[in-house]
């Protein structure tokens, strides 16, 4: 979401710039984007036009009136005194998140405009009651809040490479990854191109628009995990948790294993932040001795104590799939789509996709067909959620949402992880129950792709194409329809379990305060 | 301009136990380099702030602030209390206190340099690197270095 803000205090050298400084972190680390007017003594660049017609709420940290408050008529509004802000503007954001959901503006803002400083007076008379509020929201609320900093870094990511990657299918054909990468399409065996300076002469502006898109890619784990980390501890957490990222991707985690990553990174950091040391050490903790420590911690983790079990794991999995092969075939299609779609790029998402490809190179094209499908649905499921229920998803995930139908249709299962990793207990079944829809019907209608890759751009090669779309449009409806569901219920759920967030804040004064 | 900070505005351990003395201390400091003028007139400054609303804030944080007459340039003072010295914040006695002197008239381009100063406050990172400072030297190139990006 896109918020506003004022901060002022009386003297106007401290407390509104801390307040607006708070409210940017707490804004940020959720996932929204503020703009702060600091109406203090040093210096104040009023807030531009449009960005309050672009806000979704108008926070007021303020102990003294806010000037030219006639500028916000009409918006929903949260009202608090300055400490607020500054000693938990987590639950102000979610606040302001709460009242422009529910779209509450006050009944007449403009009359507050002759210097009414009564909405300040009865937050700032209570910052104890405040407080305790966001106490309530626990532990879940701050492991979202640590998640979604990951998630909000890692979009840009997914978005760049994602979009490049299918224009490179666009341009070049299908074939481009296996030109770029090496491997088999359609019986030709590639080497792969290994000098990046012989790319554009011989992959032309397709490998190299594939070549760029798929380093952003091999970017997302480690950014996520990083900017997780870094959510969670400050500064010294970044470098473990990238370090833990890019293992993560190494052993072929996924998104999955950089989401442990990061967690753990960050919590090792915040333990060994609490160690008290001699004075002299004290000085090259947060800069030496914390990142190596803690890098040391998570990368051994990542490789010995993750790494082996996911190794045997995927190799028992595979032995499973092939000997499921004789069996109810629309059956193991379903499983394929399960598969495929629970940790989208992590390790059983590859043994179902190698599957797929070990069953083309035998020959069997109707496999290969099931899993591309459901390697389509997730990112196209959620964008359709996007666009039916908006206000169940923050602003940032609307926006991956819309680069999400690219990178569906072009069969960029990743495009998913952003949800996936903001939301994983939610997400992550309803990815699968449209997956597992799709690859069934697949394998019902008996649809075939002798292309490994490529999405909708080589549905001309498909076999029943049209039965094909309709697998995917029905996996993808079956995804949407899940994701709104389970959002929609379990957040109600949690709102009444927090009546004192959510249902009771009109009448504390905090939200709305001119209100009735 | 003159500096915001240099080493004798800096006490790592301040002894006084209370609001009042550690004022007095940190005050008594930037006195000596000829940023308050006039010593008494510009604690009572500071008395009638806190007294407007405590400025202590979560996390171990004290700022008394004021801006006054007798204050000749944007000043800060830093002290760092082992026992902790109670600023009225919710959760309990400040153990850094960042007394704030901002001179009465000054444009806006004077003072920004503090509002700097107080957004680098809410920065955890910040914080934390003021706690293990070493030595007073120490902490005048935090300062400079996270505030003024020198």
């Amino acid at each position: 979401m896109k918020f506003v803000a004022v901060t002022s205090c009386p003297t106007g050298i401290a407390h509104t710039y801390m307040a607006a400084e708070a409210l940017q972190q707490a804004a940020t680390s959720a996932g929204h984007e503020i703009t702060v007017e600091t109406q203090g003594s040093a210096g104040s660049a009023p807030l531009a036009a449009e960005d309050i017609a672009a806000a979704d709420a108008v926070v007021f940290a303020a102990d003294v009136d806010v000037r030219d408050r006639e500028r916000f008529a009409g918006k929903p509004q949260v009202t608090a005194g300055v400490k607020t802000a500054i000693n938990d503007a987590a639950a102000l954001v979610e606040q302001a998140v709460t009242a422009a959901e529910s779209g509450a503006a006050p009944a007449e803002a403009t009359g507050e405009a002759t210097g009414e400083p009564e909405p300040a007076a009865p937050a700032a008379s209570d910052p104890e009651s405040e407080n305790k509020a966001d106490g309530n929201a626990g532990a879940g609320t701050r492991l979202r809040q640590w998640l979604m900093t990951g998630v909000s870094y890692m979009i840009p990511f997914v978005a760049a490479g994602g979009i490049l990657i299918a224009i490179a299918f666009l341009v070049g054909g299908a074939e481009i990854a296996a030109i770029v990468d090496g491997g088999d399409f359609r019986g030709v065996h590639y080497d792969g191109i290994s000098d990046p300076a012989d790319l554009l002469g011989e992959a032309g502006i397709a490998g190299v628009l594939f070549k760029v898109g798929s380093t952003a890619f091999d970017m997302l784990v480690p950014i996520l995990s990083g900017f997780i980390a870094f959510g969670m501890a400050d500064r010294p957490g970044l470098a473990p948790g990238i370090v833990g990222g890019l293992l993560a991707s190494a052993i072929g985690a996924g998104f999955l294993g950089g989401l442990v990553s990061g967690l753990l990174a960050g919590f090792v950091v915040m333990g060994l932040k609490r160690i008290k040391v001699p004075r002299g050490v004290a000085g090259v903790m947060p800069v030496v001795v914390i990142p190596l420590v803690a890098s040391f911690v998570i990368g051994f983790l990542m490789l010995v104590v993750v790494g082996e079990p996911i190794a045997a794991a995927q190799s028992g999995m595979t032995d499973w799939l092939a000997g499921l092969s004789g069996g109810t075939a629309w059956l193991l299609g379903g499983l394929l789509g399960l598969m495929m779609a629970f940790d989208t790029g992590g390790p059983v998402n590859k043994v179902a996709y190698t599957f797929g490809i070990a069953a083309l190179a035998s020959g069997d094209t109707v496999i290969m067909a099931a899993v591309m499908a459901a390697g389509m649905t997730p990112p196209l499921g959620l964008a359709l959620a996007t666009v039916v229920r908006g206000r169940l998803f923050t602003h940032a995930e609307r926006d991956a949402g819309k680069a999400g139908w690219l990178l569906g249709l072009s069969f960029i299962t990743e495009g998913a992880i952003p949800f996936a990793a903001a939301d994983p207990l939610r997400v992550i079944p309803s990815l699968m129950a449209g997956s597992a829809t799709t690859g069934a019907l697949v394998v019902a209608f008996g649809a075939t792709s002798p292309a490994p890759h490529g999405g909708i751009w080589v549905v001309g090669l498909v076999g029943s194409p049209l039965l094909y779309l309709v697998a995917v449009a029905a996996g993808m409806v079956v995804t949407c329809g899940c994701v709104v569901a389970a959002k929609s219920l379990l957040g109600r759920r949690e709102r009444q379990a927090r009546p004192d967030v959510a249902a009771e804040a009109p009448e504390d004064g905090l939200i709305g305060a001119q209100q009735g | 301009m003159a500096e915001l900070i240099t080493a004798d505005f800096v006490d790592l351990d301040l002894s006084a136990g209370e609001r009042e003395g550690v004022n007095r201390d940190l005050a008594q400091r930037l006195a000596g380099a000829g940023r308050v003028t006039d010593l008494e007139g510009f604690l009572a400054d500071l008395r009638e702030r806190e007294a407007q609303m405590p400025t202590g804030i979560e996390g171990g944080i004290g700022i008394p602030h004021a801006r006054s007459a007798h204050v000749t340039e944007p000043t800060l003072g830093f002290g760092r209390s082992t026992s902790g010295v109670d600023f009225g914040a919710d959760d309990g006695p400040a153990h850094l206190i960042f007394l704030i002197a901002a001179p009465e008239g000054g444009g806006d381009e004077h003072l920004s340099v503090l509002g700097a100063l107080a957004r680098r406050l809410m920065h955890q990172s910040f914080r934390q690197s003021l706690l293990d400072a070493p030595d007073t030297e120490a902490v005048v190139r935090l300062v400079r270095e996270e505030v003024l990006g020198q």
